[in-house]
């Protein structure tokens, strides 16, 4: 706005040499006509002259207008900002209804809706018991949580760990923690078995819950569990939970305005890292055990640090590592790299349980890296079913005809076997998983 | 990649000579001219990458190792695993997407946008189902917001354990979210939305994840968002569809959400019984936890950050946070928790959102212990480790926003370590 002023200068100094100008002429002596002439010029240009001094005076009127008009038009806006009336309001809050999505059936919400609330509200009509739930717990869960619901490697342990709470490292499990049955019910049925999630019967979960209350020695294996008792079920740590008490016992305390100076008179190193991260440039972490003792490291008071350790080797050298750049893998082009590509996403099917690729190890189930030609039941270190013992002993070959029969329908080509999945439908689906498996050797 | 831009032995060693005389006595101190000026390069001479190269932007190949990282032995399998952010490579606040950590419990899936339902029932006047593009018709906010996991820190309760900012304080994101309002889509189906009552959401992968959100905070600030930095989220992070429940913990940010029920109780459903929940050393446990507390890092120096420039001049950074509304200052100290002094914010942070700070300092190139303490706009002030076990025993794992040490030394390698 400060520059407004100046678009009028021009016409101001224009005004100025104009009648300058006419001074200079008339002041010369050319005779009495001339004077005559040059009086009538003069009062011609006097007269331009009081044209153009009002212009300007009508021209510099108008800038001040203009200013006054852009002060008005920033206190205003300087007015909206000091009481928050801006323009990034929320979205409405609406009172009523835009009349937006469509009436849901209820047969679809039957089909969605199946969460189970504490007092047991939400139960399918069923039942079970631990006898028929071990079996099935056998076939379907004991490849993660363990025959005895114990757990194997990192998965969940779900039975013991009675009065361990309050030990240093509790083990909480659905008989020692979990506060309500319902959980379990409603976890089992939408989200387990891994994998395969949705496709439990309420029979089938009442029995599992029922199965994994007995390893926890809570019922006996005859006790029938079912939507009339599971909800009022009473668990051994059903009081064991208080409601958030951070605003009491944290918040009120925690807001004193704090030390800047001298907070401490000392201050040493307790622990060191346990872990030293080394971060390889492709992705993911190796850890590996740090060795160095706190011992090695000074304490610090207002003066500074006591000592400056004499340096040692760097751990690693990673920030080298991490400056190359990552090697790109080239894919040949032949046909097979779709039938891979559509094979790579069946696998998401199998991946919880079977690892394929560099370093892949036996999980729930065997590696695959190899699969096609090798001797059924052969991986190394691999707790088999007695199904695929036998298929090795025989010496029974995974070809792609074996693989097809087996993936189409799992326990009915090896009946016994651990694996919980139930198969691949679709004959495209085992062809692509089949070309995806053969791209990983030995 | 264009065949010009590979560098040429030659440039190559003339880059790494640069390079020692840089790291020895600094750049400005080197002796004669420097070759990266005095000689023509390559990419100052040939032409460089055309557009439509790549379509949708990559970081460049020299920031391949600012990715997401995982610790394998945390958890069973990938599938249901978490990875972490690299907290200590970034600045500003914004996470981008490519590189915000994922947690997914039945892993990351495909959903399309046509395939997208979103019902809402319960106590409601009308059950309703909603497509992807009905939610897009009602009308939408944008803010940002932080997500941390409860269980961010988690490893640290047992005491230092893991050696990066990025595995001790990367389970954390800074997202530009667009959505919808909840009490939107409550009103459209004439929820009951008296305080006593409950939203329970729902995901639509194998792991249903579903957690029980209290009225009060389901009619406040939760979003139905489809956008996050301006774009769809990605698949990891719940396309089409997640929620977004701002300053409370990640795992109630339900991706892939496919159910709204509002009931007259907590489901009490695993995410919120068995986990997500915090033992006491009596044995006791807490519950409905949600609010993520006030909590800082130093990003850098950290040990993936060490300072590279000897003494002089330099900058601390780092992140700090509150579920309960905004930061309102960070202090930094260089001695372990004797001294602090107050750090200079980037910039006013959105409530509940990530604020960067920096202390531009001189380092005399002795040994530090560097800590970082925020404080937020109730008032509270982050709490070291010591207050944290003493109140709730080291049998927790999740909500651990103690004071971070980094001890750095002489050379300026910093190490994960805990004091007295």
């Amino acid at each position: 706005m400060s520059k407004s002023p100046n678009i009028f200068i021009p016409a101001l100094g224009g005004t100025a040499l104009i009648i300058g100008l006419a001074y200079g002429i008339a002041s010369r002596d050319y005779g009495a006509g001339k004077i005559e002439i040059l009086e009538t010029r003069v009062q011609q240009v006097e007269a331009q002259a009081s044209v153009a001094s009002e212009k300007a005076s009508a021209e510099s009127e108008r800038a001040a207008e203009l200013e006054q008009m852009i002060a008005e038009v920033q206190a205003a806006a300087a007015e909206r900002v000091s009481s928050e009336a801006d323009l990034t309001t929320p979205a409405p809050r609406t009172g009523g209804s835009y009349g937006i999505g469509r009436a849901a059936h209820s047969e679809e919400i039957a089909v969605w809706d199946v969460d189970v609330l504490p007092n047991g509200r939400g139960l399918p009509v069923g039942s079970g018991n631990a006898f028929d739930g071990e079996e099935i717990f056998a076939d379907k869960c004991a490849s993660c949580h363990g025959d005895f619901a114990e757990g194997v490697d990192n998965w969940p342990v779900l039975a013991g760990g009675f009065d361990t709470l309050a030990d240093e490292d509790p083990v909480k499990t659905v008989g020692s923690y979990w506060p309500y049955l319902s959980t379990a019910y409603d976890y089992i049925y939408r989200s387990m078995p891994f994998g395969e999630a949705g496709t439990l019967t309420p029979d089938e979960t009442y029995a599992i819950v029922a199965y994994i209350l007995y390893s926890n020695d809570l019922i006996d294996d005859e006790f029938d569990l079912s939507q009339a008792n599971l909800g009022s079920f009473e668990m051994h740590n059903k009081d064991g939970f208080v409601v958030d008490d951070r605003p009491e016992q944290e918040y009120a305390k925690w807001r004193e305005e704090p030390c800047m100076e001298n907070c401490k008179e000392e201050v040493h190193v307790t622990m060191r890292s346990v872990f030293l991260v080394e971060t390889p440039p492709e992705s993911g972490s190796n850890s590996v055990m740090n060795h160095a003792s706190a011992e090695g490291l000074p304490s610090f008071t207002s003066e500074g640090p006591s000592f400056i350790p004499v340096a040692v080797a760097k751990p690693t050298k990673q920030d080298e590592a991490n400056a190359a750049p990552a090697v790109q893998e080239t894919e040949t082009e032949d046909e097979g790299v779709d039938l891979i590509a559509a094979g790579k996403k069946v696998f998401r099917k199998c991946q919880a349980c079977h690892k394929v690729g560099d370093g892949a190890k036996n999980a729930s189930g065997p590696q695959l890296n190899g699969l096609v030609g090798r001797t059924m039941g052969s991986t190394d270190d691999f707790k088999y079913s007695g199904v695929f013992l036998a298929a090795m002993e025989e010496g029974r070959v995974w070809d792609e005809a074996a693989l097809a029969e087996f993936l189409a329908k799992p326990k009915s080509y090896m009946k016994g076997t651990k694996m919980a999945f139930s198969g691949l439908k679709k004959e495209a689906d085992i062809t692509a998983v089949t070309e995806y498996l053969k791209s990983f050797g030995e | 990649m264009d065949e010009m831009f590979k560098p040429s032995r030659r440039s190559f060693l003339r880059g790494s000579a640069a390079v020692a005389v840089g790291s020895a006595a600094g750049a400005a101190a080197a002796e004669g001219p420097d070759p990266l000026i005095a000689d023509l390069q390559d990419w100052a001479s040939y032409t460089g990458v055309g557009v439509d190269e790549t379509p949708y932007g990559m970081p460049i190949s020299f920031e391949s190792h600012v990715v997401r990282r995982n610790v394998e032995w945390l958890t069973a399998s990938p599938i249901s695993s978490i990875n972490f952010t690299p907290i200590h490579a970034l600045d500003g606040t914004i996470t981008p997407q490519g590189c915000a950590f994922e947690r997914h419990h039945s892993g990351a899936i495909e959903l399309s946008k046509q395939d997208y339902r979103l019902m809402i029932n319960g106590l409601v006047d009308k059950p309703l189902v909603f497509t992807y593009d009905d939610i897009e018709r009602l009308p939408r906010e944008n803010h940002v917001y932080f997500c941390e996991c409860a269980a961010n820190t988690g490893m640290e309760w047992a005491g230092a354990q893991l050696n990066g900012a990025q595995f001790t304080h990367g389970m954390i994101h800074n997202m530009e979210y667009t959505g919808v309002p909840l009490r939107t889509l409550l009103s459209e189906a004439g929820a009951d939305t008296s305080s006593d009552k409950w939203v329970y959401v729902e995901g639509a992968d194998a792991s249903s994840n579903g957690r029980s959100i209290p009225m009060e905070k389901a009619l406040d600030d939760v979003l139905v968002a489809f956008k996050a930095n301006g774009e769809a989220l990605r698949m990891e992070h719940g396309y089409p569809v997640r929620l977004v429940v701002p300053g409370w913990e990640g795992n109630m940010w339900v991706k892939w959400l496919r159910r709204i029920e509002v009931t007259d109780m907590a489901v009490e459903s695993r995410e919120e019984t068995s986990k997500y929940t915090d033992v006491y050393e009596n044995g006791m446990a807490r519950k409905w936890t949600w609010v993520m507390d006030a909590k800082s890092v130093i990003t850098s120096p950290s040990p993936q950050m060490p300072i590279k420039h000897g003494p002089g001049q330099m900058v601390i950074s780092g992140l700090a946070w509150s579920g309960h509304g905004q930061i309102t200052r960070v202090d930094v100290s260089k001695d372990g928790g004797i001294t602090w002094e107050t750090a200079r914010l980037g910039k006013q942070g959105d409530t509940k959102a990530l604020t960067r700070f920096y202390l531009d300092t001189q380092w005399d190139g002795k040994p530090m212990l560097l800590q970082a303490r925020a404080i937020d706009d109730t008032g509270y002030v982050q709490p070291t480790k010591g207050q944290l076990r003493e109140r709730r025993g080291e049998n927790s794992v999740y909500h651990n926003n103690c004071i971070q040490t980094w001890y750095v030394d002489a050379e300026g390698n910093a190490e994960n370590v805990e004091v007295s």
